[in-house]
């Protein structure tokens, strides 16, 4: 009787103690996932900058002004412009 | 001496008979005790525990909210025209600040504010004060890093515009609440804003979340919307029609283009405009939308629509002669004119040359009933309900409160007014083969069924015929002309009324389509009061159809129709038209 109860003891304390590292893990893991969605938000946030980074330096007003000063490009001459047939499915 | 030693199990006390109710006495009083400690302590743990519970819970349990962001608007190619990025406001309950001066100072640096204008604020008589609002997260970081007791921090976003003024008024803006004001922003607010959620946590004691409790409501983002504008084309109708506002000294101005397939905006430009991302000193002029908001009489752009009736009840063929010498007529007690008389015309050629005697000679074969009948299944005289504030329908009169002398003078654009988009929208039924579809700001996948018949095919093919030789040599507008591709369009002058009469201010406009074979694009410009010596359609608003259109067709690919040769201009003084 007294060693079954040991036993008992034993198995209840082994519970117990799996219990609290458990809790213990679940903790832990639920913070890397807090901070994996806060991350997740300021990637977002970041990728909504870089694209009005991107639409402001894409600008088109921008991109006229460097093509016709800074690299001298114009618009060709209807003569210049030979047009193509695209082959269907290519 | 020998100390007295007393044995306590004889103490003399013991020999002494209590009486055995004090016994039992103090035996009922622990027992009683106990009682009460088990039934208070049964009675808090399970019959009353929610006040305790709520005091734990109030303790380790925190509701935060969740922000959602408003939707991003793209262009159709997925271009961003604006977006909602985070930033902070800085807010106090004045009565809890206490700011030492060389704090206060240094929270004014930081703002870049004047120390007394914090300070004035601070002191406000108030429960709740913003110090500044919408600052970048970076600096705000370092506000709070400083600790001001009774400085806090609320989380906003703000909008920015990337395109700046070359879409403000397609775009419009939201005011600082994050809620749309303007144009679009305003007309896709619902499905634009989100909706703030919140979830039950619990914190440990230094303030990090350690379990998630409930979500109480999830956060709702904000949808993105794809419009139908094409940013390229609408930087080329912006940039050219700056142009032309500028050369013609001209007030205003507003440029529509629609696919003629889809019934698309493609693009949408007004001038004067302004940034949406710094609206300090905004005066109402800038920020009309006048393509949609602005009527005004359209002129000569509406003689096709009275040719194509005319057609359509088969009162005339294309090559009916009319004659419209000797240049003058006179109706009622009015008299109507073309400044340049031009004897014999045939209908295309009244079209082509644009003369008011030959239109109004049309309409006056028609009944009033049927020409409001089809300018009401055109679209005007009613707002198109695009969804944009301020959107008019222009004013078309009923029918029966029609003088002959009115619905002559209608016939060619007087007397009715319209908005530029509503002109657009009509010329669909020439670009195609005479149906109307809706007008959409929204980007479509599919191609629209068929839309609303307004003209027969056949008409529509005909009037688009007669609209091509407008702007070859010897019609009205042979500066809309593009080299590669055959062009249909119909050029408008009209003077402006003032007070009531007709003043000495005109209306530039011009509509057309192209390519003429199969039009893929229909451009309306409108100039208003152009005062640098030219007043003409043909003038000032054909070559600005001519370059937003050319640009337009190159930018979307469009196959030329026509061979590719230099222009020739053999007169390079188009037509008179009448106004």
């Amino acid at each position: 009787m007294a060693r079954l109860n040991l036993v008992l003891i034993l198995v209840a304390l082994a519970c117990a103690l799996s219990v609290v590292s458990a809790n213990h893990r679940a903790r832990k893991m639920f913070s890397e996932l807090e901070s994996s969605q806060k991350r997740m938000r300021d990637l977002e946030v970041e990728f909504g900058q870089l694209q009005l980074e991107q639409s402001t330096l894409a600008a088109h007003v921008r991109v006229e002004k460097a093509a016709r000063e800074k690299l001298g490009m114009r618009s060709p001459a209807p003569g210049q412009i030979i047009s193509v047939d695209t082959v269907q499915g290519n | 001496m020998k100390p007295k030693s007393i044995k306590f199990s004889r103490s003399p006390l013991l020999s002494e008979r209590l009486p055995p109710w004090r016994q039992r006495l103090v035996l009922v009083v622990l027992l009683g005790a106990f009682v009460a400690l088990i039934a208070r302590s049964l009675y808090l743990q399970a019959f009353n525990n929610e006040f305790l519970g709520d005091k734990g819970r109030a303790r380790f349990e925190r509701v935060i909210d969740i922000s959602a962001t408003r939707g991003r608007i793209t262009d159709r190619h997925g271009d961003v025209l604006a977006v909602s990025t985070p930033v902070r406001s800085i807010w106090a309950i004045p009565e809890d600040v206490q700011l030492a001066p060389s704090q206060a100072r240094s929270l004014a640096a930081l703002l870049e504010m004047d120390v007394r204008d914090v300070n004035r604020k601070l002191g406000a008589e108030r429960d709740f004060v913003y110090v500044k609002r919408q600052l970048s997260p970076e600096l705000a970081d370092r506000i709070s890093a400083l600790k001001f007791p009774g400085i806090h921090q609320k989380n906003e976003y703000r909008r920015y515009y990337p395109s700046g003024e070359v879409m403000a008024h397609m775009l419009g803006f939201t005011g600082i609440e994050d809620a749309g004001q303007e144009g679009i922003e305003l007309a896709f607010n619902s499905q634009l804003s989100g909706k703030a959620g919140s979830r039950r946590v619990i914190k440990d004691r230094r303030g990090n979340v350690v379990e998630d409790v409930e979500s109480i409501h999830p956060p709702l983002e904000g949808k993105d919307i794809a419009l139908a504008l094409d940013s390229k084309v609408q930087y080329l109708a912006y940039s050219h029609l700056k142009q032309a506002i500028e050369e013609n000294r001209a007030k205003a101005g507003g440029v529509v283009v629609l696919d003629a397939r889809t019934g698309e905006i493609l693009a949408l430009a007004n001038l004067p405009t302004y940034n949406p991302n710094n609206r300090e000193r905004l005066i109402g002029a800038q920020l009309r939308n006048r393509a949609l908001t602005d009527s005004f009489e359209p002129g000569s752009t509406l003689k096709p629509f009275t040719a194509a009736l005319a057609l359509e009840k088969g009162k005339v063929r294309f090559d009916t002669p009319i004659q419209t010498a000797p240049g003058k007529m006179t109706i009622g007690s009015a008299t109507i004119s073309d400044a340049h008389a031009h004897g014999m015309l045939t209908v295309a050629q009244v079209i082509q040359k644009s003369s008011n005697i030959g239109a109004a000679k049309l309409a006056l074969s028609m009944t009033p009933q049927e020409m409001w009948t089809m300018f009401d299944s055109l679209g005007f005289g009613a707002p198109l309900k695009l969804g944009f504030p301020g959107e008019v329908g222009g004013r078309l009169r009923p029918a029966k409160s029609w003088k002959p002398i009115e619905q002559a003078t209608m016939a060619y654009g007087h007397g009715i007014s319209v908005t530029l988009i509503q002109l657009a929208h009509a010329y669909q039924a020439f670009a195609r083969d005479g149906d109307l579809v809706p007008i959409s700001l929204a980007r479509m996948d599919a191609l629209p069924p068929s839309g609303k018949q307004v003209f027969s095919p056949q008409t529509a093919r005909e009037v688009r015929a007669m609209l091509e030789m407008a702007v070859q040599p010897g019609g009205t507008a042979p500066k809309a002309q593009i080299a590669g591709y055959r062009v249909a369009g119909k050029t408008g002058t009209a003077h402006k009324i003032e007070g009531g009469s007709y003043a000495n201010k005109y209306v530039a406009s011009f509509v057309g389509f192209a390519p003429a074979s199969d039009p893929r694009l229909i451009v309306a410009v409108m100039i208003d009061e152009p005062s640098n010596g030219k007043h003409f359609g043909g003038d000032v608003a054909a070559p600005v159809f001519a370059r937003v259109m050319a640009g337009s067709l190159r930018t979307l690919g469009v196959a030329p129709d026509a061979p590719l040769q230099p222009l020739v201009m053999t007169s390079a003084e188009p037509v008179r038209e009448e106004m």
